[in-house]
């Protein structure tokens, strides 16, 4: 018998397998080991977002203020780099600190004055797309020895697949969280906070901390993506990433983390990062279908993973 | 014992006064600072029947986040918060510019129909919120993930414009020398005001804000109040994308209603509603409504760059968040009496 928390998360990985099988058969080409590292290069920035927003998610709060900051990071990069002609390395680090300092505010916010977690993230939100166009309102290319080494790095795998720089150093991150979450005292303190605040205040869980931890963490990482959307458009743009945070919310729920926190994966992410990935690949080798539909397709995959939960709780409590 | 009486209903006068003390102040403050800047900033003139000038400009503009707000207020008061509203006024412009254009359908049956999608839109959130039980913030986040999606559909990804005089009335035209739009404004907010406040809705909402399952005990119908509620929402954001669309000739489902969602909840925040749910005042976000839309003018007619826009708005919700909440009430008079101490 499968425990009952796993069962999303199941649900996640064969849907995955079987749009990967359907896929196969009908397009040449689509199950290829190409084609995962192209979802894994193409969606990085996006894990990188969502995997921060599954520490806060697990924590029982929300952050939508990660789109902005990944368009924020991405603009000081640009023109840090460009126009003020700093070296990249000593740029990534300052925008990496703002990113921190900015969610760490957001989570002092949320703590010491209670505030609700979604309304000071919305007007974080605004503030950091706010400054990004008040910094250029153009895209920013960059030019950079740095960058196109980068670019040229990586590995080359059987069957023709190519293993870009980036999609080495989203593994490297990923493997970060994981252990964060899964076997550090961080990771245990997001899950008592999450399951129950009161229990967790109660067993001695450093609130403060924690809670403005997970958004400070939550902040990093979306800077982080946002340095790796500048790798992946050598440019920074103020405008990128809208709407990314819902991207990154639903990749979260179809990966099976719970909303109203306490339960969920890292391993979960990924795939729901993965399965957003791949239906919008299937649109694309498909090529008649409306790319609307991809929007309208993950909406509809949020619904049933969200009903799915609430099914699942509600037979758990009875049962 | 009549002591108390008198002075709790004065402190109650005295609460009401300064609910609105400091929305009218802020608005006030902004008018005094257009008209330091350009004296002729209220003027108001009479041309070929209409009148034109700043204030009827930011009256006009302000339509769809009124229309929105007013929905916006009556949700939150139930505790919860719609998202989609921008990706509803994208739809209801869909629909409206796609039957104005592939069929002849009278104007009547579009405006009809454009309404109907939009209460659809609010009948579907009020669902999974109160039936399905799902957070407000994820159910309305399915519509506004999706609702543009469909939108663009509908649209074949095109902007559909239309020619329609008697459609295009609703955005651009005039009644006694007023835009429609203020009268369609003014005549929601008289409706929803006088269902909420002369008859027991109005508390129904509020006691349904405060404490859900406190008010089922009480024998009021938590799931059909927090329906009712979405399915304003609906309305208005339908009413409020058809003005749009009305007024471009066209309907843009990219950029329709884009981050409405977030001045509407701004509007309801400035008129001092709580997120928590309970008191509710219509009149009070449409203030907050004037408020922003002041600022918005405020800030294109000085010339400042309208980026500064989104930066100014966040630092507004921030701050009137914390002057909302207690702890920080308590920091500052801490530091007032500090300060008069030494």
């Amino acid at each position: 018998m499968i425990a009952r928390r796993f069962i999303p998360l199941l649900a996640t990985f064969s849907l995955l397998v079987v749009m990967f099988i359907v896929g196969g058969f009908q397009f040449e080409g689509f199950a290829s080991l190409q084609v995962v590292t192209n979802l894994l290069t193409d969606n990085a920035f996006l894990l990188v977002v969502a995997l921060g927003m599954t520490l806060v998610i697990l924590s029982g709060g929300i952050d939508l203020s990660v789109g902005a900051v990944v368009a924020l990071s991405g603009v000081l990069c640009a023109v840090l780099i460009s126009e003020y002609q700093w070296h990249p390395l000593l740029v990534f680090p300052l925008v990496l600190v703002i990113g921190t300092l900015f969610g760490a505010f957001m989570g002092t916010l949320i703590y010491v004055y209670k505030l609700q977690p979604f309304i000071v993230t919305l007007a974080g939100m605004f503030f950091a797309r706010g400054l990004a166009t008040t910094i250029s309102e153009e895209s920013v290319g960059i030019e950079h020895s740095l960058y196109y080494a980068v670019a040229d790095a990586g590995f080359a795998l059987p069957g023709n697949a190519w293993l870009p720089s980036s999609v080495i150093l989203l593994l490297v991150v990923f493997g970060a969280i994981f252990l964060l979450t899964h076997f550090s005292r961080f990771g245990g303190y997001i899950y008592a906070v999450g399951g129950n605040r009161q229990s967790a205040a109660l067993m001695g869980v450093p609130m403060a901390r924690t809670t403005i931890g997970i958004y400070a963490m939550s902040s990093f990482l979306a800077a982080f993506a946002g340095i790796l959307y500048t790798f992946y458009t050598f440019s920074g743009y103020a405008l990128t990433g809208i709407g990314m945070e819902l991207d990154a919310i639903a990749a979260v729920v179809i990966g099976g983390t719970l909303l109203t926190g306490g339960s969920g994966y890292i391993v979960g992410t990924l795939l729901g990062v993965m399965l957003m990935g791949i239906i919008h690949t299937y649109i694309i080798f498909e090529g008649t279908l409306n790319s609307w539909w991809a929007r309208i397709a993950i909406g509809l995959l949020l619904f049933i993973f969200i009903a799915l939960q609430k099914v699942l709780n509600r037979s758990s409590t009875r049962g | 014992m009549i002591n108390t009486e008198i002075s709790h209903s004065f402190k109650e006068r005295l609460l009401i006064t300064s609910r609105y003390t400091w929305p009218i102040a802020a608005l006030v403050l902004l008018l005094v600072f257009n008209v330091l800047m350009d004296a002729s900033f209220l003027n108001i003139h009479f041309d070929h029947g209409r009148f034109y000038g700043n204030p009827i400009d930011i009256l006009h503009r302000s339509a769809p986040v009124a229309l929105l707000a007013i929905g916006m207020t009556v949700v939150i008061a139930t505790g919860g918060i719609d998202l989609s509203v921008g990706a509803v006024m994208a739809i209801a412009g869909a629909v409206c510019a796609n039957l104005l254009v592939a069929t002849d359908a009278s104007l009547f049956t579009v405006l009809a129909i454009g309404i109907a999608s939009g209460v659809l839109c609010g009948l579907i959130n009020g669902g999974l919120v109160s039936y399905m039980g799902i957070q407000p913030i994820i159910a309305t986040l399915l519509l506004m993930v999706t609702g543009r999606g469909i939108a663009q559909l509908l649209n074949d990804g095109q902007i559909v414009t239309f020619q329609h005089a008697g459609f295009s009335f609703l955005g651009s035209g005039t009644l006694l020398g007023i835009p429609v739009s203020i009268w369609l404004v003014l005549a929601v907010f008289s409706i929803s005001q006088l269902l909420l406040r002369r008859t027991a809705l109005g508390l129904f909402v509020e006691a349904v804000g405060c404490n859900a399952s406190a008010s089922r005990y009480l024998g009021i119908n938590d799931r059909t109040v927090k329906l009712m509620a979405y399915m304003l929402t609906g309305f208005c954001a339908a009413l409020a994308g058809m003005i749009s669309a009305a007024d471009i000739q066209g309907s843009d489902a990219n950029n329709v209603g884009l981050w409405l969602e977030l001045d509407a909840i701004l509007a309801v925040v400035l008129g001092g509603a709580a997120l928590s749910g309970g008191r509710f005042s219509i009149p009070l976000s449409l203030l907050g409504v004037l408020i922003i839309q002041t600022l918005n003018t405020t800030i294109m007619v000085s010339g400042m760059p309208s980026k500064l826009n989104l930066l100014i708005k966040a630092i507004a919700v921030v701050l009137v968040l914390l002057l909302q909440s207690d702890t920080f009430r308590k920091q500052i008079s801490g530091l007032a009496g500090r300060w008069r101490h030494s």
